[in-house]
């Protein structure tokens, strides 16, 4: 347990000292202005009665996906990218040499480097998203009626996609690793998206490719579950179930007890291909 | 607790179609400096890597001060020195040393752990990110990390590639002070006078084979003695031959000298006086590890080519 921690500890730490944090709050900030900016604008426009209330609280909601998915991106992105130094950076250059020549389990340092990346990319989403929703809270006065579920189910799409990135960098370079899985990621939301279309045109071939693709990596499933917890009842009756499906920020459902069950036994799986693999590499 | 700090048996490694490491038995005991020889690619720091657990061998066993190499327990008590030496470059000296005593498990206090820094020269820069050190800075830390744990097996993988003289003479005394603790030292290292000086076995390794092991002694012979005299009479020759294995050429004799007997040379130079023998100049003939090694290292090649022919 004392290897677990200490490494979990010095990975975050690592992200802390080679700026990944600043670079982060960076990014975030400069997100929150800029949907403080345009969410003041609908609320303006509200105000001005080119929208009514009804109309303004669909656009905050809409907008309010929107911009979480630039924020779940930034955190993907980031603990991918993160994930591959971290591992296949440290075996490469030989740091990982005199670690793992302590009387540490192998298993034991990859799920201290997993558990910290795990705490740096949650804590970030939880922060930022909270940040974000306040800013509309506080712009256009709306607030989404599920919070507490979007934030876990968005932490819980950046934890799917590190514990895939974990994987890679057990196997392949750093860099191929973080563009490997930010690649799938691009890939499964764009599936996601077409089986959506796919749905909404009622072509149950192009609707699978969604299907499929959620359960192969599931974090546009994850992502979708946190959209339909941050946004407003009122939009799907709005756009209808067949518009809702179609539109890449909404989400018709909320996700299954079986989906999520999925997604968890999906990291687990994977996290133990990847601590079988780092358990047999030479260095 | 065991007498010996390693014992691997029958050790074998294959890296696809090349056979790295093949058979190789090697012994370390405690309190004993042992040199591992071989030129490049000979399969040295792949034995190192297999003792410590970071290469898994395809056949063989190893103990660990008496424990099974393959729990990673029996690498409480040992230090490492790799011959890639890496540390994270965002920490400092003195978090790299934390953090290596926690993973140890060892409860090493502060202090120890400044005194450690100094013991490799680097009490000055303790709190400096690693980032800007250079490569010879960056191998002191690596012996201090090697070090400071408590060992008692330190392993160093060429830990003198990266310094000047002074550090290199730093290492020595290093290594010797081990020693005098009862710390077993596994020595890597092409400079083979630094071998020489400090090491009580040597292990030669070629082609992933051990080709000779034993002590120095063992391996370099016994001493000789050339000795430059006129006036040699028939008793004083009788007693130079009584002495060992004699060569003449003209004015000069060399003798070879028994082993573990310190006052040999004073006493056959002074039964010379004492027979008459004008002595003019006494030299002591070693075999230096250099050529004994290339002869090794011949010897093995041309045993590998008859095999093949």
């Amino acid at each position: 347990m004392t290897t677990v921690l200490t490494v979990a500890g010095l990975t975050l730490r690592e992200a802390a000292r080679r700026r990944v944090l600043l670079a982060l709050a960076v990014l975030t900030l400069l997100l929150l202005a800029l949907s403080a900016w345009g969410f003041s604008r609908v609320a303006a426009e509200s105000g001005g009665s080119a929208l009514t209330s009804g109309e303004a609280r669909l656009t905050a909601s809409i907008l309010l996906n929107l911009v979480m998915f630039g924020l779940s991106l930034v955190a993907a992105l980031g603990t991918a990218f993160l994930a591959g130094p971290t591992l296949a950076g440290e075996t490469e250059s030989g740091i990982a040499l005199a670690v793992l020549a302590r009387p540490v389990r192998r298993s034991a340092f990859l799920l201290g480097k997993w558990l910290g990346l795990v705490a740096f990319g949650s804590g970030f989403i939880v922060v930022a998203g909270l940040a974000q929703m306040v800013v509309v809270r506080l712009t256009t006065d709306y607030w989404p009626p599920r919070p507490a579920v979007a934030l876990v189910l968005l932490a819980g799409q950046t934890v799917v996609l590190l514990t895939l990135a974990v994987l890679l960098s057990t196997a392949v370079s750093p860099m191929a690793s973080g563009v490997v899985a930010v690649g799938l990621f691009g890939t499964t939301w764009v599936a996601g998206v077409v089986g959506g279309i796919g749905a909404s045109l009622g072509n149950e071939a192009v609707a699978r490719v969604g299907t499929v693709s959620r359960v192969l990596l599931p974090t546009d499933g994850l992502w979708r579950g946190a959209m339909n917890a941050l946004q407003d009842p009122s939009a799907l009756l709005f756009f209808g179930d067949d518009g809702g499906q179609a539109f890449p920020f909404l989400s018709v459902a909320p996700l299954t007890p079986a989906y999520l069950a999925w997604a968890a036994l999906w990291t687990a799986m994977v996290w133990g291909v990847a601590a079988a693999t780092f358990v047999r590499r030479d260095l | 607790m065991s007498e010996l700090a390693v014992r691997a048996a029958g050790l074998r490694k294959r890296y696809g179609r090349q056979v790295a490491v093949h058979d190789v038995t090697l012994e370390v005991g405690r309190g004993q400096v042992v040199g591992l020889l071989g030129p490049n690619g000979a399969g040295k720091t792949s034995v190192i890597k297999m003792l410590l657990g970071l290469v898994t061998p395809d056949a063989g066993e190893v103990l660990l001060l008496g424990e099974r190499a393959t729990e990673p327990a029996a690498r409480t008590r040992v230090g490492y020195l790799p011959e890639l030496f890496r540390y994270q470059p965002w920490l400092t000296p003195r978090e790299v040393l934390r953090l290596h005593v926690r993973l140890s498990g060892t409860a090493v206090p502060d202090g120890e752990q400044r005194a450690c820094l100094g013991l490799v020269g680097l009490a000055e820069r303790g709190d400096d990110r690693l980032g800007g050190f250079s490569k010879g800075m960056q191998q002191r830390l690596g012996l201090a990390v090697a070090l400071v744990a408590r060992p008692q097996l330190v392993v160093l993988d060429e830990p003198t590639s990266a310094l000047d003289p002074l550090g290199r003479a730093d290492v020595r005394d290093i290594v010797l002070d081990l020693r005098s603790r009862g710390v077993a030292v596994l020595l890597n290292s092409h400079l083979l006078g630094e071998v020489e000086r400090v090491c009580d076995r040597v292990v030669v390794l070629e082609r992933g084979r051990v080709a000779a092991s034993g002590t120095l002694e063992e391996l370099l012979g016994r001493s000789e003695l050339r000795l430059h005299l006129t006036g040699l009479t028939p008793p004083a020759l009788a007693r130079l031959e009584d002495t060992g294995r004699l060569v003449r050429d003209g004015a000069w004799c060399t003798v070879a000298l028994p082993a573990d007997d310190p006052a040999a040379v004073p006493a056959l130079v002074a039964d010379l006086v004492g027979l008459g023998v004008q002595v003019h100049a006494v030299e002591p003939v070693r075999v230096s590890l250099e050529d004994r090694l290339l002869g090794i290292l011949r010897a093995s090649a041309a045993e590998g080519e008859q095999a093949a022919s």
